[in-house]
């Protein structure tokens, strides 16, 4: 197994493939559906963003409440094809890759191969065990979302499948 | 009534925990077995995992998953028992207070406005039989990943059993990777359009591990399983024999001029705890 353990390391991250299993360390913004919209109108509306998205990489996920005794609660993915819609201008901002499950649309495919992205499945309905490759969770912005808000994770040694390849390649027949 | 109030808190606590931090005891048997047969790499790890998370979220006392549902309540009352509007209201209060000092998800919000997601919007059903004995409460918390693909398909009465078959298995296909494969399919057949879904809900509590009591039933579930699990989609969608472990199927009778079905699917962490009350 591949491990990459260099946060944000692009050239490492373009050069997997698809189908390959990786264990990640760096950092992750969650964001899902409502932080999508938001990030999204501001760009549209050339609003200035929460968040410097060069080089980040974007998780789809919306975790428990953290137990006391804890750094995060239960973290899975949720279904990332709910997100397609608002990937084109994310990535325009240099969105490096997306984590989250499932397959998804064509055109997305297309533009991860454009922009020389990546998109990473995470091991769905796995919470609780995901949670233990969290070493820390802050939140960054949009705390009126709730679990939607914005978190910054660092992870350590945190399970992933290449999902979508910098060349656009799936592991999913369409 | 203070000691039956305390006595109802104390098993609804039980109940948000026993659904929320433990793999059903059906499950961990049938999601094993699909691990030892799996022979491809990749979902022979997805079910590896499933089985770690099932270890870390009870010795951690974590939600499975971290989507923690759309809390659904079955409230079934037997022979000679009275269900009130303050049992009723007491038991949605305790799951809403159990849930929130579980530390699970805040995940319902008005479905228009959108504001910041509560605890509170709990669906609650409460029915009548005379085969159970006192009251019985069970928690369904329902994700969303795979409630999103549910499917209501209103047939001719003169359909013939395979069109059901093929319109199930299109359910599946479109659910696909995203819905947490394997699955557990739930299917209502006859009622009205609203019955059938509820009843596919329903048949997704039943355990998974053992035969369909309705002969006709049982093969048709069956049937439709080594269908389903040909399609190859497979254990987090990465291909193998697991895309479903189990087709459980309830029928009620329906109007002669129609034939609802109704297909409710579960992802592989499908939750439910059952508890006598009284």
């Amino acid at each position: 197994m591949k491990i990459i353990n260099i946060s944000q390391d692009k050239g490492a991250i373009r050069k997997l493939k698809a189908g390959e299993q990786i264990l990640f360390s760096g950092i992750f913004y969650t964001a899902r559906d409502q932080a999508h919209q938001r990030l999204v109108e501001a760009i549209q509306t050339k609003k200035k963003l929460p968040i410097n998205l060069e080089n980040k990489i974007i998780y789809y996920c919306g975790a428990t409440e953290t137990p006391p005794d804890k750094v995060i609660g239960s973290c899975g993915p949720t279904t990332s094809n709910r997100m397609d819609l608002f990937v084109e201008p994310l990535l325009k901002k240099g969105l490096l890759a997306m984590v989250g499950k499932g397959r998804r649309g064509q055109e997305v495919k297309v533009l991860i191969k454009k922009h020389k992205a990546a998109y990473f499945l995470a091991p769905s309905g796995c919470g609780a065990m995901l949670s233990k490759f969290v070493l820390a969770k802050k939140l960054i912005c949009f705390p009126e979302l709730g679990t939607e808000a914005i978190y910054r994770l660092e992870v350590k040694n945190f399970p992933l499948i290449v999902g979508i390849d910098s060349r656009g390649k799936s592991i999913y027949k369409l | 009534m203070r000691k039956d109030s305390k006595d109802i808190s104390k098993k609804i606590k039980k109940l948000v925990e026993k659904a929320s931090f433990s793999l059903r005891y059906d499950l961990k048997k049938v999601i094993g077995k699909a691990f030892r047969e799996e022979k491809q790499k990749l979902p022979k790890q997805a079910l590896g995992w499933i089985l770690d998370n099932a270890k870390a979220a009870k010795k951690g006392k974590l939600a499975l998953c971290q989507d923690t549902g759309l809390p659904v309540l079955f409230i079934e009352a037997g022979k000679n028992q009275n269900i009130t509007y303050s049992l009723v209201n007491k038991i949605k209060k305790e799951v809403v207070k159990y849930y929130q000092k579980s530390y699970l998800r805040r995940s319902m919000t008005d479905p228009l406005l959108r504001k910041k997601p509560k605890y509170k919007g709990i669906i609650s059903h409460i029915q009548f039989s005379p085969k159970i004995e006192g009251i019985r409460v069970t928690l369904f918390p329902k994700g969303f990943g795979s409630e999103n693909k549910t499917q209501l398909k209103m047939f001719n009465p003169t359909a013939d059993i395979s069109q059901i078959e093929n319109f199930i298995l299109n359910c599946i296909k479109q659910a696909g990777p995203e819905s947490c494969p394997p699955f557990f399919v739930g299917v209502g057949i006859g009622g009205t359009a609203d019955q059938a879904l509820l009843l596919a809900k329903k048949a997704l509590i039943d355990r998974v591990d053992i035969a369909n009591s309705d002969e006709y039933l049982d093969s048709l579930e069956k049937r439709i399983l080594r269908k389903i699990n040909k399609l190859n989609i497979g254990a987090m969608g990465l291909g193998g024999k697991s895309t479903a472990l189990a087709v459980k199927i309830k029928k009620i009778p329906t109007h002669i001029a129609g034939l609802p079905v109704g297909v409710n699917i579960s992802c592989h962490a499908l939750r439910s705890a059952t508890l006598r009350i009284k």
